[in-house]
């Protein structure tokens, strides 16, 4: 790992030439994490009290936490004190046309089918078009507001809905719940904000993809889902193409509230920029992804698709309060090259005949690791709680490893918990099989592994289990040789 | 007869190992276009490895000879370029593909092969079409062709389904390993029906059995005994009422040499 600590040093240094400066109408916080640089985000957003004071908790809370290492990953020790924790709004690099942007990511852009308005706007050409995007969000967000629902940003939610935000934020995730959601809770730059008033089913997925601020807003994002009783939505996230936007640290805040009858769909395609084959460069995705179903019969269903990310830390969690209450997670995660992901879930069982379902599908190629790991926890009166877990793995060669962490805890006699695990090799006799029909080789591992994966792919969304499907075809290229 | 024109296949002197044991020893085999060629001989004897080779399957090290089809040199491409040139082969053992259905994985092939031999794709209503006509042909279940590829299918149902999928794929040479093994009785007769209704002047079958009731249904034009990696006898349908009459022990003495 020496490759990628020369490459966070270099990020870490780079951000220094910026030198120190407290002007409070500078782009650019220099670097250091202190109760200046939390005060100074806050005042830079234009806060309200609460807000401030709610990020000076979790600062001085996160000072007296460790690091947490008992993930499968090796990384280099992260200098928190180097990170720039304020650099918005962020100008991109001025590149003036496609020309200027490394082939490779066109020949990417190219093969996912993303037009090439939008492969501009992703690689950062200074273009004017992206105003598409702004009207399209503006006639949308008029027809949810109709009906009640609020969408917007998180920044946007603290001024406007500081009631909510009040109620809810730190609720499905405290501070104190781990070391990266202590940071995020100090330094969130900004993120999504979504509530569905009672009965409302939204009519639409909504997308961070329409949220045009989303693009620059990356590093500690945080979002916050509330459906109120009855509610329905399905929510989309990220960014189906590789954004060049090496060696950061991601440390991202998800909370969910499903209230009784209500469900939440938050699917996520996640394709952060890996690092190349060697390792070098690459997003250190640390993400907590929470949610809870506090009503009766509420229900929470987190899909990924995982295949960015030189390292990923992330497990999608639900608890299940209400009593009858369902908790689903569907997962692919794929690594290749030097990638390290470890990654799954928790279902803490709390209610009467609640159920949960996971299913997670891990690829591993190259030299990479893919670690899943989940708990399911069933607390003392948890009547009939009942948990399916299926985790296969599948290796491609033989330097990638892949290993499984399930880890079970039932305090409640009648809980049913039922485990299955596979590990299989991708077939020569599979590949073979296909060349023999005239697909190649790479087209042939693309084939097999979408149907690996068929199960999960098929909890997406119409539009995006396309996308998904072209991104592990392209995100495995050049695993078999 | 213009032998030019209508050589289809050609294997000369092949010589194949696989783990550094030799398996094929100098085989030499001429197919034309609009013959069926049955391939018999013993377990072990190395039919499946001739077949996989001709295929292109890489575990094989090919250590002599030649294999020319339609005039290319096949050594030279890979296993999915000989499959576009026309190749097909129904395995003996077929493969399961979970996740991907059958008209999936066919339609994917076809958009494939249609790129090589630079044809527009295929629409997909003719593909429907095509679909349907081809599921008569082979009485194939319709169900059977949107599940998974080969998962869970019993051993007759794979093989029905190699044969359906050669339908749909009309490739010009056709090699079925042991397609008839398997089968039960009216299994044996609808896919061999199949297979004839599939026949032209223009494309060749090499038909591996070690049974000739098969070959009372597709009737050869040639029959070849494969013995210790060499073709060691050829002759018509009557070889191998013969081969079944006597088994293979008149040819092992026969060729006991051959045996080292
Ligand atoms: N991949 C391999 N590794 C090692 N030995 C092999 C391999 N493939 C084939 N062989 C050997 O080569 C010989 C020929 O095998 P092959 O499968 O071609 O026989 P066959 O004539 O098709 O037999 P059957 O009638 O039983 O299907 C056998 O001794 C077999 O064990
Ligand atoms: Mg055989």
């Amino acid at each position: 790992m020496s490759g990628s600590n020369e490459i966070l040093e270099e990020f870490v240094q780079g951000e220094y030439k910026y030198g120190f400066t407290s002007d409070i109408d500078s782009d650019i916080l220099p670097p250091g994490l202190n109760e200046e640089t939390v005060r100074f985000i806050s005042a830079k957003k234009g806060e309200p009290e609460f807000m401030l004071e709610y990020r000076m908790k979790a600062f001085r809370y996160w000072k007296e936490m460790k690091e947490p290492h008992w993930a499968h990953l090796h990384y280099p020790v992260i200098d928190y004190r180097k990170i720039s924790y304020y650099s918005a709004p962020k100008k991109p690099k001025e590149i003036k046309s496609l020309d200027e942007v490394d082939p490779e990511l066109l020949r990417t852009f190219e093969k996912l089918g993303i037009s090439l308005l939008e492969q501009k706007r992703l690689s950062g050409v200074a273009v004017d078009a992206v105003i598409d995007s702004v009207s399209v969000k503006t006639t949308f967000k008029e027809s949810l507001s109709k009906l009640g629902i609020i969408f917007c940003s998180f920044s946007e939610a603290v001024k406007e809905h500081p009631d909510l935000v009040k109620k809810y934020m730190g609720s499905v995730v405290p501070y104190t719940d781990n070391y990266f959601a202590a940071l995020n809770a100090a330094v969130f730059s900004d993120g999504s904000f979504c509530y569905i008033p009672k009965g409302v089913r939204c009519p639409m997925e909504l997308s961070t993809y329409f949220r045009i601020n989303s693009a620059g807003t990356g590093q500690f994002e945080r979002t916050l889902i509330i459906a109120d009783e009855g509610a329905y939505v399905s929510y989309l996230e990220g960014c189906t193409a590789p954004m060049r936007d090496e060696n950061q640290l991601h440390a991202a805040v998800v909370e969910i509230v499903s209230h009784a009858d209500a469900e939440v769909k938050y699917s996520t395609v996640q394709n952060w920029y890996p690092g190349d084959k060697d390792g070098k460069g690459g997003i250190y995705n640390f993400v907590t992804k929470r949610g809870i179903c506090l009503g009766n019969n509420a229900k929470i269903s987190w899909t990924q698709v995982e295949t960015g990310s030189a390292i990923t830390w992330k497990y999608p969690s639900v608890i299940l309060k209400g009593d009858n209450s369902v908790g689903e997670f569907y997962s692919i995660a794929v690594t290749n090259h030097m990638q390290q992901a470890d990654t799954g879930t928790k279902m803490t069982h709390l209610g009467k005949n609640t159920k949960s379902t996971i299913v997670s599908k891990g690829i591993a190629a190259g030299k990479s690791n893919n670690s899943y790991r989940g708990l399911v926890k069933v607390n003392r009166g948890a009547k009939n709680a009942r948990n399916f877990s299926q985790c296969d793995s599948l290796l491609m060669g033989n330097n990638c490893g892949a290993h499984t962490f399930p880890y079970i805890e039932i305090n409640d006699k009648s809980a049913q918990v039922e485990h299955e695990a596979t590990t299989s090799k991708i077939g020569e006799d599979q590949i073979f099989y296909c060349n023999q029909r005239g697909i190649d080789t790479e087209k042939a591992i693309g084939l097999i592994v979408n149907g690996y994966c068929r199960e999960v792919l098929n909890k997406l969304p119409m539009e995006f289990a396309v996308e998904a499907q072209k991104l592990l075809a392209v995100s495995l290229e050049g695993s078999v040789g | 007869m213009n032998n030019e024109v209508d050589e289809m296949l050609e294997i000369k002197d092949l010589k194949v190992s696989v783990e550094g044991k030799q398996i094929l020893k100098g085989l030499n085999l001429t197919v034309n276009k609009g013959e069926v060629h049955a391939i018999m001989g013993p377990n072990g004897s190395g039919k499946s490895t001739l077949a996989s080779v001709i295929a292109g399957k890489e575990d094989y090290t090919v250590d002599g000879g030649s294999i020319t089809f339609n005039g290319k040199d096949m050594l030279e491409l890979s296993a999915d370029e000989r499959a576009k040139e026309g190749m097909f082969l129904a395995f003996q053992y077929p493969v399961e593909i979970p996740g991907v259905s059958t008209i999936n994985f066919l339609k994917t092939a076809i958009a494939e092969i249609r790129q090589y031999r630079g044809l527009p794709p295929m629409e997909a209503k003719d593909f429907l079409k095509m679909l349907k006509e081809k599921q008569k042909v082979v009485e194939i279940e319709a169900n059977l062709t949107g599940r998974s590829v080969n998962e869970g299918f019993s051993g007759g149902e794979k093989k029905r389904n190699e044969i359906f999928q050669m339908a749909m794929l009309e490739p010009s040479l056709a090699i079925l390993d042991e397609t008839d093994s398997g089968l039960d009785i009216d299994a044996l007769r609808i896919v061999a029906t199949g297979v004839n209704k599939l026949r032209t002047k223009e494309n060749a079958f090499v038909v591996i059995t070690h049974y000739q009731r098969l070959l009372e249904y597709i009737v050869p034009d040639f029959v070849h005994v494969l013995y210790q990696g060499r073709i060691v006898k050829s002759g018509t349908r009557e070889l191998a009422l013969e081969l079944e009459g006597k088994g293979y022990d008149w040819i092992k003495k026969e060729f006991a040499e051959l045996a080292v």
